[in-house]
């Protein structure tokens, strides 16, 4: 039985009972180059619409492109990282179909041919190590970006207009495509989530992309099917396109398992098509259908020069590579003194460099841990943000635990300045300064509440003069309140004993 | 030097003597062929724009900087005419179709760059066949140019603009484009000098694609030494064309000034003549080869087995990077924008079409489809992929023979000059017009078509030289060695009837 069946979606719990998921991952890589891959323009993010543009980008009758050294070598250094082969002689080719945003409607593209493959990529996920393989990364440039104006949906039914900006029209890419994977168990979701988490890591490393997820620099296509449980024969895939976030990327797979397994288990087909996925709801919708007669026409781009790069010069990249990111985690952990478990949850969270940077800049591992991993992950839930897009610095996080440190802020204290520090309040310094928050540690002032508190509580005080001691405890909790927790509460402690014994 | 008919009749070395002798100034000469085109192009049709003020500018400011005792590049001040397939700041760069319509560029191309820099005025933009499809000039959206030898026929094509405004002396200098014959073909249906320089050696940049594998810029000229003043000018590495060679240009003015030919071992290709060849074709050739031999060179025939499959392969290469080289004018950015009849509030795909049925003539749609039809999923290995292999035996054919000989010498066309309209409802009586052009441009090796007199019909025969790749020298040399032979017979350079308007 075929046909429009959709079935109920299957809590992925069951659907992998029964099913098997097989993924393909593809992620788009912005490099950070100055200029774009075929010609002089600058390849910056934003911008007046249609002003970073040229002929070439625009594709102007006429216009030829010329390879961006640059983008190769990052290329390369990409390919290197992920273990891959490097070609020795390769061509770009042109993909050619029509797309009010692509200026020459083909897209210059590898296709045969790429810069790299045969590589893979080691990725852990709670302690287990899994290897996903890569089919090859190659370089591409990127397209214009369409806004359509006046409709309901922002897309482009229902649009009034469209609007266009070239401005990130040329700008390099690198596609990495991995091979089917295929993991057993419910992990399948969170190993694609832990790949473009590592392959984030491993660009920003190398340098050669700014990778911000939330600026489409670093984009992820989950291809998923199901197979019935010791199958081989593969199912109908679908295409969640241009997703996001870590986060985005565990939950759209997730979703496509229940959706998956929801239409099979109904007797239906699934339709190979291309899906959007929604961060609102963690669902997909249908893209256009990708037929098997979609047809791009594929052939080697005459107008460009083979790229050839030469063994010297790659056995240089290679030298140069930075140390791979599982390397460096086990290395960190050695050096920071965690536990598997604080590492793997550090890592989880995307808080490895967040808590480097803290320690570089002079905080305890135990504190960087502990503010990214307890105060800030819990702003960062709940602002549905990565970690790294929250508005508060490495070096910010440092001071205020250095504040903390030196005795003028207490953890309640410090929680109100990240409060101020998010809020755009200014450095920690400022926003201590802004609130009033410092701790109270003038004599004079606190000399003064003491009083007060032994006054307005005589049968307390009478107490700690009978050499009860732990009485004081209520004597601190009225002076602190009266400081607005602004005091230190060992100081105070200090005087309410040096007055009453 | 003050006739203004004298002047027109002057080559281009012969102009720029008398500028540099101050026997006449750039404006003078410049005034004299805006005054011929004036008084003579309504008979040919040679221009699509011509800029008179431009070219007068040009010519002020260099008889200007002569005055001051400038030392000035060689062809400074002499006009030329250039192919309106080329960009052009400030003039209408139309490619002889409807679907560019009064655009002007933003940029020009690198061959128009350094005609400016050489302080040549450009007098205008010549006529073609529409996106240079074509070997009659018939296929303009612009309407035909007429033959100056006989105004009821065809200059040829797709340079036929060029070719027939040197001839007629419109121009003492043109440039034309040749992707499978349209300089040399026109030159010798025309009785001029058409070069088709080495692929790469003169930039493409700025000149709009029709097959970009094939296409190459050259001279069209009245004499030989013309041809390489005019080939030193334009060519040479332009970093914007990424297929441009990164070498000087072949010394080619100093053999265009020795013409020796002694000792010359020249091949005599069997495939090119014979059959098809019309007998007062074949006989001007073979009077060539006579002088040739006469003065010293070795002549013998050799055999160049592929070239049978030229036509064929071309027909199927060509088109394909056709088809993807003019998906770019979709009426999205500029250009012609037509909307379908009877068509409430259009899509944008019924907008590009009804523009493109339109901007596009007859020529242009076939060779889209054909190149679409090549290129698509489960043909492309039979026809483009096939067409590559003939394509690389093409040129181990010409490694073969230079391996014999020094140059290669053919017939340049079949026929002379045939009827307006004779062969415009048989598109594959057109194709072989190129048969004896077109492995030229598949190897990518330099070409040069010279007149060797009128045939049976009283009209202008051309017989071509080919050299291996980057020994453009080498036509220089033999063609002005045969030049000269031929002058020497005829008693001075054989001219067209004047025509008037």
């Amino acid at each position: 039985m075929t046909g429009n069946v959709t079935g109920t979606l299957v809590p992925v719990d069951e659907a992998l009972s029964r099913y098997a998921p097989v993924m393909g991952l593809e992620v788009h890589v912005e490099l950070n180059t100055a200029t774009k891959m075929f010609c002089g323009c600058p390849a910056v993010f934003g911008g007046e619409p249609n002003t970073n543009v040229c002929p070439v980008c625009l594709g102007l009758p006429g216009a030829l492109p010329v390879v961006n050294g640059k983008a190769v070598e990052s290329a390369i250094r990409i390919g290197l990282a992920l273990n891959c082969e490097i070609a020795e002689w390769c061509r770009f080719a042109r993909k050619n179909y029509f797309y009010p945003d692509m200026p020459k409607n083909f897209q210059t593209s590898q296709y045969d041919e790429p810069i790299a493959f045969d590589g893979f990529m080691d990725v852990e996920v709670e302690g287990e190590t899994y290897r996903i393989e890569i089919e090859r990364a190659h370089m591409e440039e990127d397209t214009g970006k369409s806004s359509h104006m006046g409709g309901a949906t922002g897309r482009i039914h229902g649009a009034d207009y469209s609007l266009l900006d070239y401005n990130r029209a040329g700008i390099p890419l690198i596609e990495i495509v991995t091979r089917t994977i295929e993991v057993p168990g419910d992990k399948a979701p969170l190993v694609a989530r832990a790949y473009v988490q590592q392959l984030r890591d491993l660009v920003l490393a190398l340098g050669v992309s700014d990778a911000r997820m939330d600026q489409g620099s670093l984009r992820c296509d989950v291809n998923l099917s199901l197979k019935p449980t010791g199958s081989s024969t593969l199912g109908t895939r679908s295409e969640t396109k241009n997703v996001n976030s870590f986060r985005s990327v565990e939950r759209a797979a997730r979703y496509e398992i229940s959706r998956h397994a929801g239409i099979l288990d109904a007797g239906g087909s699934v339709v190979q098509e291309t899906r959007h996925f929604h961060e609102d709801t963690g669902s997909t919708s249908p893209g256009r259908e990708k037929s098997d007669a979609e047809d791009y026409r594929y052939f080697p781009e005459p107008d460009l020069a083979p790229v050839a790069p030469s063994r010297a010069w790659v056995e240089e990249l290679r030298a140069t590579l930075p140390e791979p990111p599982v390397e460096r985690r086990r290395r960190l952990q050695a050096e920071w003194g965690f536990s598997d478990l604080e590492m793997r949850d550090t890592a989880g969270a995307g808080a490895m460099d967040l808590v480097a940077a803290t320690i570089d800049a002079g905080a305890t591992p135990a504190a960087a841990r502990k503010w990214w991993l307890s105060e800030l992950a819990r702003r960062a839930n709940e602002a549905e943000v990565e970690l790294a897009e929250l508005a508060i610095t490495p070096a910010d996080v440092a001071r205020i635990q250095a504040l903390v440190d030196d005795g003028s802020l207490n953890d309640k204290l410090a929680r109100q300045v990240f409060d101020g520090v998010l809020a755009g309040e200014g450095t920690p310094d400022e926003v201590v300064a802004g609130r009033g928050l410092a701790i109270v540690s003038d004599d004079g002032a606190l000399t003064e509440a003491v009083d007060r508190a032994i006054e307005a509580n005589p049968g307390v005080a009478d107490k700690i003069r009978d050499g009860k001691v732990a009485a004081a405890g209520a004597l601190i909790g009225a002076v602190m309140k009266e400081m607005r927790g602004q005091a230190d509460a060992a100081k105070v402690r200090e005087l309410i004993l040096s007055r009453l014994t | 030097m003050t006739n203004t008919a004298d002047l027109t009749a002057l080559s281009g070395a012969e102009i720029a003597a008398a500028l540099a002798a101050g026997e006449t100034t750039s404006v003078e000469v410049t005034q004299a062929f805006l005054d011929r085109i004036a008084s003579h192009d309504g008979a040919i049709h040679a221009y699509l724009h011509v800029d008179a003020d431009g070219a007068l500018a040009t010519a002020a400011d260099v008889d200007r900087r002569r005055a001051a005792g400038e030392v000035l590049a060689t062809l400074a001040g002499v006009p030329v005419a250039v192919k309106d397939l080329l960009c052009t700041v400030g003039q209408p760069t139309t490619c002889g179709s409807r679907i560019l319509d009064g655009w002007v560029p933003p940029y020009d191309a690198t061959v128009v760059t350094r005609l400016r820099e050489a302080g040549m005025p450009i007098l205008g933009k010549t006529n073609l066949d529409e996106f240079a499809m074509g070997s009659s000039t018939e296929h303009s959206a612009y309407g035909p140019t007429r033959n100056p030898w006989d105004t009821d026929r065809t200059p040829g094509g797709s340079g036929g603009g060029s070719a027939a405004a040197v001839s007629a002396r419109l121009a003492p200098l043109a440039v034309g484009t040749d992707t499978g014959g349209s300089i040399r073909q026109p030159g010798a249906l025309t009785g001029t000098v058409g070069v088709k320089p080495t692929y790469g050696g003169v930039s493409r940049q700025g000149i709009v694609a029709m097959a970009s594998s094939l296409d190459q810029a050259g001279p069209v000229t009245r004499t030989v030494l013309d041809a390489a003043l005019l080939h030193q000018v334009m060519g040479g590495h332009d970093p914007l064309d990424s297929t441009s060679i990164d070498a000087p240009v072949p010394p080619v003015v100093e053999a265009a000034r020795r013409g020796d030919v002694a000792g010359l071992r020249i091949g005599v290709v069997r495939e090119l003549s014979g059959e098809g060849f019309q007998s007062g074709v074949q006989e001007r050739f073979d009077e060539a080869v006579a002088l040739l031999t006469a003065a010293g060179a070795t002549v013998t025939e050799v055999s160049c087995p592929s070239f049978a499959q030229a036509l064929a392969t071309y027909y199927l290469v060509m088109p394909s990077e056709v088809s993807s080289n003019l998906a770019r004018f979709d009426a999205m950015r500029y250009g012609l924008r037509s909307f379908p009849e009877g068509v409430d509030d259009p899509s944008a795909e019924q907008v590009m079409a009804a523009s493109r049925d339109a901007g596009f003539g007859d020529e242009v749609k076939r060779r889209i489809i054909l190149g679409t039809y090549a290129l698509s999923s489960g043909y492309y290995d039979a026809y483009y992929g096939s067409a590559q292999k003939v394509r690389a035996l093409v040129a181990a054919d010409f490694d073969a023979a230079f391996a014999e000989v020094d140059v290669l010498m053919s017939p340049t066309a079949p026929t002379t000059a045939f009827p307006l309209g004779e062969k415009l409802d048989d598109p594959l009586a057109m194709y072989l017009q190129d048969v004896a052009t077109i492995p030229a441009n598949l190897a990518g090796v330099p070409g040069l078509s010279l007149p060797a007199g009128l045939a049976e019909d009283g009209l202008p025969v051309g017989v071509q030289f080919l050299a291996p790749l980057q020994a453009d020298d080498r036509l220089y040399n033999a063609a002005a060695a045969l030049e000269r032979l031929l002058l020497e017979q005829w008693g001075g350079p054989l001219a067209p009837p004047e025509v008037s308007r």
